[in-house]
């Protein structure tokens, strides 16, 4: 799910205000953009590139690596299975408040295809100095500096609270990967931290996590077992509990979930957990060295 | 958003689930005429909340005075925070065994989860911690959906008593209703198994999925919202998420994440957050309603502003809070720090028309806070 410079990316929703608006400054960081997608829009030209009227048109006219959606919560489905069916492998979906059972049809769809996707609810991916997928702040040098710290995040804000830290404490970032808010999601914390071990340019792991959810705890079973350190923030402590979802949420989530349980699960798996951003960049230099 | 247990038994009994014969009464007197045909019957109160049974909101009545009595008593009650208008008089059902059987949507498996236990009823989760073995859990592919002979194939080994086919007609009849209604969770329980062999849904939760509102205009007309303090229903006006807390340090973020961090930072250094407010997404447009909010809270004696634009932009929510600021001319100090998309118009806004300098370190920003909480 790391997207660097080399690769294409397809904008579906393309001329919309948000998908133009942010795909001038993909364009402008580097991001190399070959084509948009607005059926009503086929044939005209946004931000400098071509439109097409779905995203299997236009695979038929040029390549493209990624796909990103800057489409309505309901509109989404279908848009992700065109980009699926246009054999599209890595799907980047920004949108909040897509139903939850639209999510688990297109994440099916998506395994079954081979396709990797990346939220919903993400802020999206950055590689800083070369590109980024989505709607995070790449272009402001204060927050993000190339280097060797790969973040993942649930929340965009967050993360660029985070990468901004890092940059204060003389570190930089070989990739970002947000992971995205909503409970069911295409690449678990687990799943980026499998990609982000495997990753050569990668030296070490900033976990941004929060409460809800059992994502930072299974992610902890795979940080035991590397050899790159990892630190963590889970947001939260002083946040009162969220909703309880009848006796079944309560059998499936088994006690996990909390800040504590997500704090001793990292600990016990040898995560340093940090009281505050402002800590992770000390901590992570510390444990480089 | 949440349903009372009639409208899910409306569903169910809709898909050919069994339920106990029942009406729903909203006075004493129209429950006792209920009871009065129903004969020894079951008085519940209606009411979103889970705990109602040992709340003291279900009570047994052996006739209509009996049935008037426990309506008397519910009606106008209150159970978790939720009044009780109405009351649901059933039947009595002769019950041989309380089975569980729910579907919600799982994260871990990434669709719908259905869960079964031969031990159902009100201490379900403990008895599945102890007896793992009494859970049967299977996940589905939501674009495949599931017949009943598929499900009685995936029941066979668990233990269940020789139920498999009856069970597996209700899950199957169930999940029809759980994906028809954008369902996030739909639970049973108990699922009575009667002394007769007939199994009888003797209560429904069902939780509609808030996404899916948009596309499900009637279900969500019979929903029942949370209650709300005075000043989280006028943020819901807003379509802003605000809940008030114990201490006396307002906050102001974007996003959930960087929203609960901020009160982490607060508690950290010595102070306790006056709210939650997240105007995360396309809500921070709504700033200037939402610094309103936070500041009517009487407890609220300091306040951080800590924006970190990714998607927001940080200009168009510094304005916001700039012109309600100059509107509202509260008398409490405001601490900023505001980072990401737009920040160098932000804080030449705040710098200009406040008169104040932002810090650079969110950390400052709340210490500052705390202590002039203090």
């Amino acid at each position: 799910m790391i997207v660097r410079g080399h690769e294409r990316v397809l904008v579906q929703g393309i001329t919309g205000r948000q998908g133009s608006f942010w795909t001038e400054r993909m364009l402008a960081y580097g991001t190399r953009v070959v084509g948009g997608v607005n059926p009503k829009r086929a044939g005209e030209t946004c931000c400098g590139v071509p439109v097409f009227a779905s995203a299997t048109a236009a695979a038929a006219e040029l390549a493209f690596d990624v796909s990103v959606l800057f489409i309505p919560p309901l509109a989404c489905k279908a848009a992700a299975l065109d980009a699926i069916e246009a054999d599209c492998r890595k799907l980047v979906v920004l949108t909040e408040h897509i139903p939850l059972q639209d999510t688990a049809y297109l994440l099916a769809a998506a395994r079954e295809a081979g396709c990797r996707v990346i939220g919903p609810n993400t802020a999206g991916v950055v590689t800083p100095g070369e590109c980024f997928v989505g709607f995070m702040p790449a272009f402001n040098a204060r927050v993000f500096q190339p280097g060797t710290i790969g973040v993942i995040s649930r929340s965009g804000s967050l993360g660029t609270l985070v990468c901004l830290e890092l940059v204060r404490a003389g570190l930089g970032v070989s990739a970002f990967v947000g992971i995205g808010g909503d409970p069911i999601l295409g690449t678990s914390m687990r799943d980026a931290l499998v990609e982000l071990d495997r990753d050569p340019r990668t030296a070490a792991v900033a976990l941004v996590g929060e409460i809800g959810g059992t994502t930072e705890e299974e992610a902890a079973g795979y940080a035991r077992t590397m050899r790159k350190p990892v630190a963590a923030f889970v947001a939260g402590a002083a946040s009162p509990p969220g909703r309880r979802m009848g006796h079944a949420g309560a059998i499936v989530t088994d006690g996990r979930g909390s800040h504590a349980a997500k704090k001793a699960a990292l600990e016990a798996a040898g995560v340093v957990v940090a009281p505050t951003p402002a800590a992770l960049g000390g901590m992570l230099t510390a444990l480089m060295h | 958003m949440n349903f009372e247990e009639h409208v899910g038994k409306f569903l169910l009994a809709a898909a050919g689930i069994e339920v106990p014969d029942g009406e729903v009464a909203t006075s004493a007197e129209t429950a006792a005429g209920i009871a009065a045909r129903l004969g020894p019957c079951v008085v519940k109160a209606q009411v979103a909340a889970g705990g109602r049974g040992k709340a003291g909101g279900i009570r047994t009545a052996d006739g209509a005075e009996a049935a008037r009595a426990a309506a008397n008593a519910l009606l106008g009650a209150s159970i978790g925070g939720h009044p009780v208008e109405r009351v649901l008089v059933e039947r009595r059902v002769a019950t041989a065994r309380e089975l569980y059987a729910a579907i919600l949507m799982d994260a871990e498996s990434e669709g719908p989860l259905i869960l079964v236990s031969a031990r159902g009823g009100m201490e379900v989760e403990e008895i599945a911690g102890r007896h793992p073995d009494a859970l049967i859990r299977f996940p589905l592919d939501v674009r495949k959906g599931i017949e009943a002979p598929e499900i009685a194939v995936r029941l066979a080994d668990g233990s269940i008593w020789g139920l498999q086919h009856q069970m597996s007609d209700v899950l199957a009849r169930l999940y029809q209703v759980f994906v028809r209604n954008d369902a996030e969770l739909l639970e049973v329980n108990p699922l009575a198994l009667t002394v007769d062999s007939r199994l009888v849904a003797l209560d429904c939760k069902l939780v509609l999925d808030d996404a899916a509102i948009p596309r499900r205009p009637e279900l969500a007309a019979l929903g029942t919202p949370e209650p709300k303090a005075p000043l989280e229903a006028q943020a819901a006006g807003h379509g802003l998420k605000f809940i008030e807390l114990d201490g006396n340090v307002g906050v102001l973020a974007n996003g959930a994440g960087l929203t609960m961090t901020t009160m982490d930072a607060i508690r950290h250094y010595g102070g306790a957050p006056a709210n939650f407010l997240e105007i995360g997404g396309e809500a921070y447009r709504l700033a200037k309603p939402a610094l309103e909010i936070v500041l009517a809270n009487p407890r609220t004696r300091s306040l951080v502003v800590n924006f970190c634009g990714a998607f927001a932009r940080t200009d168009v929510m510094t304005e916001g809070v700039v012109e309600a600021w100059q509107q509202l001319r509260p008398g409490v100090p405001v601490f900023f720090s505001i980072h990401g998309t737009g920040e160098d118009e932000a804080i030449a806004l705040v710098r200009e028309r406040l008169g104040i300098e932002p810090f650079d370190l969110m950390d400052d920003a709340v210490k500052a806070a705390v202590e002039a909480a203090t």
